[in-house]
């Protein structure tokens, strides 16, 4: 190998123990037995101890759940939401106020989650004194501020999957006497789903780890897994801490392996079948 | 292709001073016209003369801005393009890709409500008819060109529709499935006796398919006539231009009778003798097309004074069937001359720098006044 190949991957090296270093010493501090997490206990580790102790642990257990459902329910609800303003904006032409819809909907993704959580407060509040609803904060108030932070990604992505694919496949089926409802069930929906799946995982990790907007309206038990180990971490790392996280990342990690490796999988098979197409013709 | 007598009984659609603006820009300008049942009628023209706005305002994709349109006797306005007696063949195809050919023939019949054993049967016929039965179970993308385009073309008939509107039909296709597509098309028009009207930018495509043509020009109908009508007597420039290839000059009238008339050229040394009479104001400002078929090239002289001119062969093109000659004669000028390759060896062609002599029957030269 000559001077530049070293070089080369001398920097590559560099980058990634940049990116990396931090989350492999976490993990390897998981299984640390010493209660301080910055001194290596070299005698008694490595340990299984703080999983087990994690396992124990209730409230963060009750955290993640909180955290699993309002997750889940925001994917859901942004999906919804931003699948019609993606539509809207990419299927029905030059409207008046589409510029206006455009930047309004996107907004939320470069507004500063400090000002957003405030300003929900502020809403749930006033709207809890003026019309009684919604009661107190809680999961509820926790969903509904993570929904309009999380349309604005999934209304970009159908947005840009549905200017990716042909209109006149939904004239073709306008055509073929299908009514637009039926089109949309049949033709567009079925062609988007991609896009639907990505902005919903996408929709989900943004809730999964929003700490700034959840601290502001989330009420009494009902915090998140996020907020939950920041106010422990505010009281002093503790081992568990990383324990948890080695979890969390395992779990990314793995999911994100299975999906580019389906990913692949289905592109292969698209290559192979057009291949033959081509030479069958 | 010899041209079939149009059945001129029935008119099926009709299209009343239609104009369509997007926003300044006026796409389809006061377009009148109509398509009678049974024929092919192909929309003609270059890009943005306005021929695919005027096909989707029949399918129902945009509505006028002005005038009406009838299909059938019946006004399309404000009809939605799933309830009109019309159905439409996409330029890209528009096949669903998640779903098979079966799926996508049968899509437009289960809008209809049909029962599952009808819409089975008339799926198989229909792949049958277009010889794709052993693809049904495949999706689009496992297709080639030509098997999708035919399977787009079932998904249209099977409907079994009085009109089908076909947009640059041929226009994914190599030459030489093109020829092919072309006659299956019309058997299968004749065999389902559809009107159809296609939309087409390729004149080849129009003159084979058409029993008749409108060509069109910025938003307007120019022509309208048969294929033969179209190349043999067209009635302006433009079309005389658009259609194949033309030599034209720009004369004046300097004998105007009944039966003949008579105009002088600059770039032409003689003057051109037409054996026909035109509808012009005397001395009118005239161009005279000739078809570089319909020039006569010989490195003898001709007897005659008129109709003639002499020049030297600057280019050749061979291509097969017959040579392009350019012929530039002595007023600069160059004319393009095409002869038929009859003879299988190439001794007696005339060759580049020959001085040659042009020349043409009184009843070739078209003259036009627009």
């Amino acid at each position: 190998m000559n001077n530049r190949g070293w070089f080369r991957n001398g920097m590559l090296a560099l980058g990634l123990a940049f990116l990396y270093i931090p989350i492999l010493s976490m993990m390897f501090f998981s299984f640390n037995n010493s209660r301080l997490v910055t001194v290596w206990d070299a005698e008694n580790s490595p340990t299984r101890r703080w999983y087990v102790r994690l396992l124990e642990n209730d409230q963060l257990l009750g955290a993640a759940w909180i955290s699993v459902q309002v997750a889940a329910m925001t994917a859901t609800g942004a999906v919804i939401l931003g699948t019609l303003a993606g539509l809207v904006l990419a299927r029905f032409g030059p409207f008046r106020g589409r510029a206006f819809l455009s930047a309004m909907t996107t907004a939320p993704l470069v507004m500063p989650e400090i000002i957003t959580g405030i300003a929900m407060l502020l809403l749930f509040v006033s709207l809890e004194q003026l019309v009684g609803w919604p009661e107190g904060r809680g999961m509820l108030t926790i969903t509904i501020a993570h929904i309009t932070f999380a349309m604005a990604y999934v209304t970009v992505v159908v947005q840009s999957r549905l200017a990716g694919f042909d209109e006149a496949l939904e004239e073709a089926a306008l055509d073929l006497g299908a009514k637009p409802a039926t089109v949309f069930f049949r033709i567009t929906l079925p062609l988007i789903v991609p896009a639907l799946v990505s902005g919903w995982l996408l929709a989900f990790t943004l809730s999964w780890d929003d700490v700034v907007i959840s601290q502001f309206v989330s009420g009494p038990g009902s915090s998140t897994l996020p907020m939950e180990i920041f106010s422990r971490v505010r009281r002093g790392v503790s081992p568990d801490i990383n324990a948890l996280a080695t979890i969390m990342v395992l779990i990314v990690a793995t999911g994100v392996v299975l999906s580019t490796l389906y990913m692949k999988r289905e592109e292969k098979r698209r290559l192979r079948e057009e291949q033959m197409a081509r030479s069958g013709s | 292709m010899a041209q079939k007598p149009v059945d001129r009984g029935q008119e099926y659609v009709r299209i009343e001073g239609v104009t369509k603006r997007f926003g300044d820009f006026v796409a389809v300008d006061n377009v009148s016209l109509s398509v009678f049942k049974g024929e092919i009628f192909c929309l003609l023209g270059g890009s943005g003369c306005g021929k695919t706005t005027l096909l989707r305002m029949l399918a129902g994709f945009e509505s006028p801005t002005a005038g009406r349109i009838l299909i059938d006797g019946q006004d399309m306005a404000g009809i939605p393009p799933y309830d009109r007696p019309v159905n439409m063949m996409f330029q890209s195809y528009a096949l669903f890709p998640h779903m098979t050919v079966e799926k996508n023939v049968a899509f437009g019949l289960e809008q209809e409500g049909l029962s599952k054993s009808e819409i089975a049967k008339r799926v198989s016929e229909m792949l049958d008819i277009v010889k794709l039965g052993e693809f049904a179970r495949r999706k689009p993308h496992q297709l080639s060109g030509g098997q999708r385009q035919r399977v787009a073309l079932a998904r249209a008939l099977v409907k079994r529709p009085k009109l089908l509107l076909l947009d640059e039909p041929l226009g994914a296709l190599d030459k030489k499935l093109r020829e092919h597509t072309q006659f299956e098309l019309i058997n299968l028009q004749e065999q389902l006796g559809v009107t159809f009207v296609v939309v087409t930018h390729d004149q080849e495509e129009a003159m084979t398919l058409a029993t008749r043509i409108g060509v069109m020009n910025k938003g307007q109908i120019v022509q309208v006539g048969t294929p033969t009508d179209i190349y043999e007597f067209p009635n302006s420039r433009f079309v005389a231009d658009f259609i194949g290839s033309v030599n034209m000059f720009d004369g004046q009238l300097i004998e105007d009778e009944p039966g003949h008339v008579r105009i002088r050229c600059n770039e032409l040394e003689s003057t051109v003798y037409v054996s026909h009479g035109i509808s012009a104001p005397p001395e009118a400002k005239v161009a005279v097309a000739i078809r570089p078929e319909k020039i006569e090239m010989s490195r003898t002289a001709p007897i005659s004074n008129e109709n003639c001119a002499q020049g030297v062969v600057k280019e050749i093109a061979y291509m097969g069937d017959l040579s392009v000659y350019l012929v530039r004669l002595e007023s600069g000028r160059m004319v393009r001359v095409t002869i038929p390759n009859v003879e299988r060896h190439a001794d007696e062609r005339i060759v580049w720098d020959e001085t040659v002599h042009l020349s043409w029957h009184p009843s070739s030269p078209v003259v036009l006044t627009i």
